[in-house]
């Protein structure tokens, strides 16, 4: 069997993380390249290096990119494994964000006169109670799981195209809430500042010394980034081979075939749900927390049609299609800047107004064309063209 | 009394407007199977050739009307050719998502037509008003009001007595069985994003005339979401009675809710058609008169 790695012939090698020892080379290659990218410069040992490395904005990028994947893969464990569509994504990331900003964030005081005594007392602007990452970290993940938990028995009453309905109501109303709740969230147009991302004192948004090495506070990031994706990834993927992960798929396949079998509809929902939203509150306290500061109107449906999409463009029910589509539609925006130096592209223009269409524009039109595209031609979405290729040169040369 | 009384006209004038534009969504859900999440784009798209037609033209609002249905009719069509016919058989979702990007799509077209300002549509109602007693009542309020009976009129009518009503009726029944009666389905789509949209565009004109148009318009368009599933999906006269629901409802907590529960944050008003989706599939999963889904393993 060894001699023969495409020959699935057990439920333990059917079931497994890795299914060939060439998925493991290459995740190895893979990994080490991300590494380089991301500590480039400050790995003297090799020359050359340097080049290679990733330049200041592409770096924050590449750390946006695996937080947002983070986020996609759970929409994908919702959507994808469970087949429970959810537009109300965004309302999670916005929940984890605030709740991190809360906990982790500094509190707001203004001191008043009290113009009947004449007394000077303070009244709090923004409630913040500055604790440390470790604490807000895993609270904005619960604290979204919990939402996910209440929001859970409407929707697993509820199937396909009312349930995507209710997650759009969940957005609006949350939406409504995150602007008016001022003292928590700051309020329209100006916001508030996250938590400090300091872990246990390890301060993650300053430049400094880890081991012996000089990090900017953007490699920082990028390897706390990093690191988590390779843990929420791998119990993603343990999620999905197991029990719990069989029960979501065949509620996703049919679902009253799945009650017949014993599979209890609510309670797989409503797992998929808590789990979904833990990943989103997580990535959404992390998304902002590499900026610095959030704004309410952040997550309105945009938000959450941009994680439906990364989904749908990277692969639906896969964790590595999930960070693919992640990191592409982060990307996109600075593809489609590059894209607009072309004259080919000419009728994009680069500045924010006039022209045909404008950078921002287009980059919506790309959005949704890409959408439309892979609905049509690769269901699959990227994952799929990968496994089209890899099936091409794996049968080289015969067409099959 | 005048109060509530001006809130439950201002509730029955938003819901007609709604109501056309729920009821575009569910002609095309009922014989498309599309859940159709384009509406917004299309609104916008179709209420700004009113706008071109009356404003920057300068043809008569009516002529400009009729110019502007038949455009937002062709443009429903060539949506539904172009990107709607491909996913025929596809799963809801997969057609629902896509509707998102076309809608995406559309929108910056159509916004990128009408630019920044707030565009007068050319009604020729403007901000005139009636008094009634003491109760308030503009003339696009009452426009609305009556484009919308006649427009529900007009449809039942087609529905019920015409040949390609009969079609569409027997198509939204089972698309199969319907093609082998003869019946042109292709046709039958098409009809229905004509409808779709026309319909739609009729709602925007109404959101836009004695205001005026701006991108905030789709905003209303996507309050028709709420209102269709609190009707259910596929029922024309649940598409009226939820539309009167979310409206009265609407407008009776933008007049109280600031009195009475004022904790509850500024434009309240404008989340509630959601809360009251919310409560409905709480209580009823498919609606008010939606049909109960009936599957087999």
């Amino acid at each position: 069997m060894r001699r023969r790695p495409g020959l699935v012939a057990d439920y333990r090698s059917d079931a497994a993380i890795f299914r060939t020892n060439v998925q493991r080379f290459w995740l190895a290659v893979l990994l080490v390249a991300v590494v380089v990218l991301g500590l480039g410069g400050t790995l003297p040992l090799i020359p050359g290096l340097l080049r290679f490395s990733l330049a200041g904005d592409l770096l924050l990028l590449g750390t946006t990119a695996m937080f947002a994947s983070i986020g996609a893969i759970g929409l994908n464990i919702a959507t994808g494994y469970a087949g429970q569509v959810s537009l109300g994504h965004a309302f999670f990331l916005g929940i984890g964000a605030f709740t991190g900003a809360v906990l982790g964030g500094a509190e707001v005081t203004r001191t008043v006169i009290d113009p009947a005594t004449g007394e000077a007392g303070e009244i709090v602007l923004l409630v913040g109670y500055g604790l440390d990452m470790i604490i807000w970290l895993p609270a904005a993940g619960l604290v979204a799981a919990l939402l996910g938990f209440l929001v859970a028995p409407i929707s697993s009453k509820l199937r396909g195209l009312y349930l995507a309905f209710v997650t759009l109501g969940l957005v609006i109303l949350g939406g409504h809430f995150f602007r008016e709740a001022e003292t928590y969230t700051g309020g329209v147009g100006i916001g508030r500042e996250t938590g400090a991302p300091s872990l246990l004192g390890f301060r993650f948004d300053q430049d400094g010394e880890v081991f012996g090495l000089f990090l900017s506070r953007t490699q920082k990031l990028y390897f706390l980034g990093l690191a988590l994706l390779i843990v929420l990834g791998l119990t993603a993927r343990n999620l999905a081979r197991s029990r719990v992960g069989r029960a979501l798929a065949a509620v996703r396949d049919r679902d009253i075939a799945a009650e017949m079998m014993g599979i209890s509809l609510s309670r797989y929902k409503m797992i998929a749900f808590v789990v979904s939203s833990f990943y989103a509150g997580i990535a959404g306290a992390l998304l902002y927390a590499a900026i610095g500061r959030l704004q309410p109107e952040s997550f309105s449906l945009l938000l959450s049609i941009e994680y439906i999409a990364m989904v749908l463009i990277g692969g639906v029910a896969t964790v590595s299609g999930s960070i693919m589509g992640a990191v592409f539609i982060t990307f996109l925006p600075r593809i489609v800047q590059w894209m607009a130096q072309f004259w080919i592209f000419g009728f994009i223009s680069e500045s924010s107004v006039g022209g045909f269409v404008t950078a921002a524009q287009f980059e919506q039109i790309l959005f949704g064309g890409l959408i439309v595209g892979f609905l049509i031609f690769e269901p699959l979405g990227l994952y799929g063209i990968w496994i089209r290729v890899r099936n091409y040169w794996r049968a080289w040369p015969f067409s099959y | 009394m005048t109060q509530f009384l001006q809130a439950l006209f201002n509730g029955v004038a938003l819901a007609s407007i709604y109501a056309l534009i729920a009821l575009g969504f569910v002609i095309i859900y009922k014989s498309t199977q599309v859940l159709n999440f384009a509406q917004p784009a299309l609104l916008l798209l179709g209420a700004y050739w009113v706008v071109y037609f009356a404003t920057v033209l300068e043809w008569s609002f009516w002529l400009a009307l009729l110019a502007a249905a038949l455009l937002a009719a062709a443009t429903g069509v060539v949506v539904e050719r172009v990107a709607l016919r491909p996913m025929v058989g596809k799963p809801v979702f997969s057609v629902a998502i896509m509707t998102i990007g076309l809608n995406t799509v559309l929108t910056i077209v159509a916004l990128d037509l009408m630019g920044v300002e707030i565009r007068p549509v050319g009604d020729p109602w403007g901000i005139q008003v009636v008094k009634v007693g003491s109760v308030v009542l503009a003339h696009r309020q009452i426009a609305a009001v009556v484009a919308t009976i006649v427009v529900v009129a007009v449809l039942i009518t087609f529905f019920k007595r015409s040949r390609m009503g009969l079609a569409m009726r027997a198509t939204a029944f089972d698309q199969e069985v319907a093609l082998t009666q003869g019946v042109s389905v292709s046709t039958v789509f098409a009809l229905s994003w004509a409808l779709g949209a026309a319909l739609a565009m009729l709602g925007g004109v109404f959101i836009g005339s004695g205001i005026g148009l701006d991108r905030s318009a789709s905003v209303m368009a996507l309050k028709a979401l709420p209102v269709v599933v609190v009707g259910g999906l596929d029922s024309i006269a649940g598409a009226i009675v939820g539309a009167l629901v979310i409206g009265i409802a609407e407008s009776l907590s933008g007049t109280y809710q600031p009195q009475y529960a004022e904790f509850l944050g500024r434009q309240f008003s404008q989340v509630v058609p959601y809360l009251v989706m919310f409560v409905v599939l709480l209580v009823r999963p498919y609606g008010l008169f939606g049909t109960k889904e009936v599957e087999r393993v």
